[in-house]
Order: C-alpha cells, then sequence, then structure tokens
C-alpha cells in the first residue's frame, strides 16, 4: 500500500508529540482532524492507515475523528459564491469552468483529548 | 537548550524526559544547533511499551554516502497510566512540519543562488531521459546537480552521473513521494550549486507529490504523448501546482492515438498560468526552449540576488 496519507498521518504524530513534549499527558484519546473534501487527502485512506502508522508512538489506541469541510468557490461568471463537489469542477450555476475554491482544502489537525 | 522541547543543544541522543533515551520528537525551530540526532531520528518500534528508542539516522551504515534510505522504521512509545482528561486546541495544518524543512531549504538554496527545479510525473514518462539530456547539453554552460528520488535502486542517480553530473539518490522506500525533509538531508551531502541549477526528480507519481513543497523555484510536470491526453483532469493537484508542463515524447507522436489539442485544453483548464511546451527527449526535438526557460529562471534569480548596485562616494570633507 502506497499512498501519502501515511506520511500526512505521521506529520500528525509529529504534530501530537511536539504538543507531548510541551503539555505533560500520558494518552491520546482522541484525534480530531479538519479534511477538506476538495483537499490533498482521502479520509478513508487516513481511516485506513491511521491504526497502523500511530501504533508504537504516544498515539497509540486513540480514535481517529475526521469533520469533514465541504468544497466551495467563488464563480467570477455569477459573481456568487457556489457549492464545490470538485475542485476544477464547473460551477453548477452557470457552467462556467472559472470557479475559484474558496474553502474544501483544508487539512488540519484541530483539537486533541488527552488524558 | 532548545526551548521547544527542552533537549540539550549537545548530546541529543539522550533527553531528558522521563521516557528513557531520546523523545523522538521531530518538530521544527529556527535556531541553529546539531539536533539531526533527535530532530530527524528514524523511530523504530519499541517492542516493550515505555521506552522510546531513537534508531540511527538513515543512511547511517551500509549505505553509499550518495544514497539516502527513508524506507525503515517507524515509531517508538507507549505510555501507561491515566492523567486529567482534557482538550487541547491545536489548529495547525498537518502539512506545517513539511512546510517549515521546505522553507529552510529555499532560504539555502536561493542563498547559493541555485535554482531548484522539483520534477514530477507518473513512472516512465521519461523523467530521467530528459534530466539526462539536459545535463548534456547544458553541462559546460551552468552547473547542474540532481536529487534523485525512488522507492528503490540507484539505477537513476547512476545513469545522472554518467552523463557527468553530481546526483545523490533518495531512496523513498514504502514512501511515495519527496519531502521536504529528506530534501534538506540531501542538500547537507550535496550543497545546492553556487549559481546552478538543483533539479529534483521526484517518484513517479501523479498523485502524492503535488502535495509537498520541497522548496523549489518552480515545479514541472512531464506528460508522455503514451499517456492519455485527459491525464490533466484525472490527476488535477500536480498539474494545478505546476509551473511548467513539458509534453514529452513527441517524436512518437506520429504512431499513437493523442489528441494535443485536447491534453492542453485539460491542462489549460485545471491551471491557466501553466506553461507548456512540447519536447523529445530521444531526438532532442524542442529542448532549446526548455533550456531557454531554464536559462530565462536563472537570469531572474541572478537579477534578484545580485548585490544592490554600488552606493555614490560618500561625499569628501571639506
Amino acid at each position: 500500500m502506497v499512498m501519502h496519507e501515511v506520511s500526512l498521518i505521521e506529520s500528525v504524530v509529529a504534530l501530537v508529540e511536539q504538543q507531548w513534549a510541551k503539555a505533560a499527558f500520558e494518552r491520546v484519546k482522541v484525534i480530531r482532524l479538519q479534511v477538506g473534501a476538495l483537499g490533498p487527502a482521502e479520509p478513508d485512506a487516513l481511516r485506513f492507515c491511521f491504526d497502523a502508522v500511530t501504533f508504537g508512538t504516544i498515539a497509540q489506541g486513540s480514535r481517529l475523528e475526521i469533520e469533514l469541510i465541504q468544497g466551495s468557490g467563488w464563480c467570477p461568471d455569477c459573481r456568487t459564491d457556489v457549492a464545490l463537489d470538485d475542485r476544477f469542477g464547473a460551477c453548477p450555476a452557470c457552467g462556467g469552468g472559472r470557479v475559484h475554491m474558496t474553502s474544501g482544502g483544508v487539512l488540519r489537525l484541530a483539537e486533541l483529548e488527552v488524558e | 537548550m532548545c526551548t521547544v522541547c527542552g533537549c540539550d543543544s549537545a548530546g541529543l541522543e539522550r533527553s531528558r524526559r522521563d521516557f528513557g533515551a531520546g523523545h523522538g520528537n521531530e518538530h521544527e525551530h529556527g535556531h541553529e544547533h546539531e539536533h539531526e540526532s533527535h530532530h530527524t531520528i528514524e523511530r523504530r518500534r519499541a517492542p516493550t511499551p515505555g521506552a522510546w528508542r531513537a534508531g540511527p539516522e538513515p543512511a547511517a551504515t551500509s549505505q553509499p554516502a550518495d544514497t539516502i534510505d527513508f524506507g525503515a522504521g517507524l515509531a517508538g512509545v507507549s505510555v501507561t497510566g491515566l492523567g486529567q482528561e482534557r482538550t487541547i486546541r491545536i489548529e495547525r495544518d498537518i502539512l506545517s512540519r513539511n512546510a517549515a524543512f521546505a522553507a529552510s531549504n529555499r532560504h539555502r538554496i536561493l542563498g547559493a543562488g541555485a535554482l531548484a527545479l522539483n520534477v514530477l510525473s507518473s513512472p516512465g514518462s521519461g523523467k530521467t531521459s530528459i534530466l539526462v539530456r539536459t545535463i548534456t547539453d547544458l553541462c559546460d554552460q551552468v552547473t547542474v546537480c540532481v536529487i534523485e528520488g525512488d522507492q528503490q535502486t540507484s539505477n537513476d542517480a547512476d545513469r545522472i552521473r554518467r552523463a557527468g553530473a553530481q546526483a545523490i539518490q533518495i531512496n523513498t522506500g514504502k514512501g511515495c513521494h519527496l519531502d521536504a525533509h529528506m530534501i534538506g538531508r540531501a542538500l547537507e551531502i550535496m550543497p545546492p550549486p553556487q549559481g546552478g541549477v538543483l533539479l529534483i526528480e521526484n517518484v513517479g507519481n501523479l498523485v502524492c507529490p503535488a502535495a509537498f513543497d520541497l522548496g523549489e523555484a518552480a515545479k514541472i510536470v512531464v506528460l508522455s504523448v503514451t499517456e492519455g491526453e485527459d491525464k490533466p483532469l484525472k490527476y488535477p493537484d500536480v498539474f494545478a501546482a505546476a509551473d511548467l508542463m513539458l509534453l514529452n515524447k513527441i517524436d512518437l507522436l506520429p504512431h499513437v492515438e493523442f489528441d494535443v489539442e485536447a491534453c492542453f485544453a485539460s491542462a489549460l483548464r485545471v491551471n491557466p498560468r501553466l506553461q507548456i511546451l512540447m519536447v523529445s527527449a530521444r531526438t532532442g526535438d524542442g529542448l532549446s526552449a526548455f533550456y531557454a526557460w531554464i536559462k530565462g529562471r536563472l537570469a531572474e534569480l541572478a537579477a534578484l540576488t545580485l548585490p544592490s548596485a554600488p552606493k555614490s562616494a560618500p561625499p569628501s570633507a571639506p
């Protein structure tokens, strides 16, 4: 299995370790990510590799929760905000292809529940 | 002392935390000291809970000095005991760690006045052939160095060296892309060429490398006419991130069904500012335009990094 979601979860673990160095806690219960529907990561792939990548780290045994951030964009032809299912998709209102993504590209570690 | 993690600035194999040797905590910060041994620890799984194990740096043993292997190992800690439950807001971009390494690489590369180009494509589109030809044709005009990324083997770096350029091979092991930390390691062994060109050949993959900034000045995506003309639509992220697209193997156009116009249209749809050149690494067709593009970028860089014009002589004392 080759996918960049593995290294994205490794980066999450590194951020958790960083946090662990600053604020002492003994166990991570929940890791909450915000993942944009139009961003570089596939939520299912993140979930798929999560247990394997976190095994043996401070994040081992934690639960992954993903908040999916829907995509949206701005259509310069309609001069309006539109929902966007596909980063390079056409405007759902006018069919134009010049929509600029305005949200849905995010990939963020939002918060940790620790004890 | 490192103010982020509290480690000593020397003898970093051991941290003073309670969990044993080394904390394996990779983080970025702005100060200069010998951090290699813990910031870039190759972590290994601890067989028993309760111990951090700092493994050796990649390439520390049993590998040629010009090969770095990031393929081995993950992990090491398990912590027992329960404490108070709480929530910590973090709100950090997951790629921020890569971004910090990339910024450091960029600073180093620009400091040398070098032009770094990150070359991306699917496997077999002719990246290495283009690089070999470029080195052969440009080596008497500009210094070219190459960082080669592949999952396994040093075949590509060997090809590059035979063409006459200095090359470092990075083997990513199971990794599907190069990241900025790997490039930083390579630059420690092979500094960016002063005023020259640093070509970074990414792992053949049209998906994953798009998300990882390496500290390059520009991304070049290579597509060959033996692939589908709709690839830019199927794998938009790489094409959207690229500055230049090379359509390679154009000598095969008479023999394949490839709609050049449709290809350009799909590439420009995902990236309206994409520059496109048609080339053949085999015959050399179109490569002079590519070389002109490289020289143009080098000239831009030189203009940016030139020392400011000498100030007029100070007024002489009366």
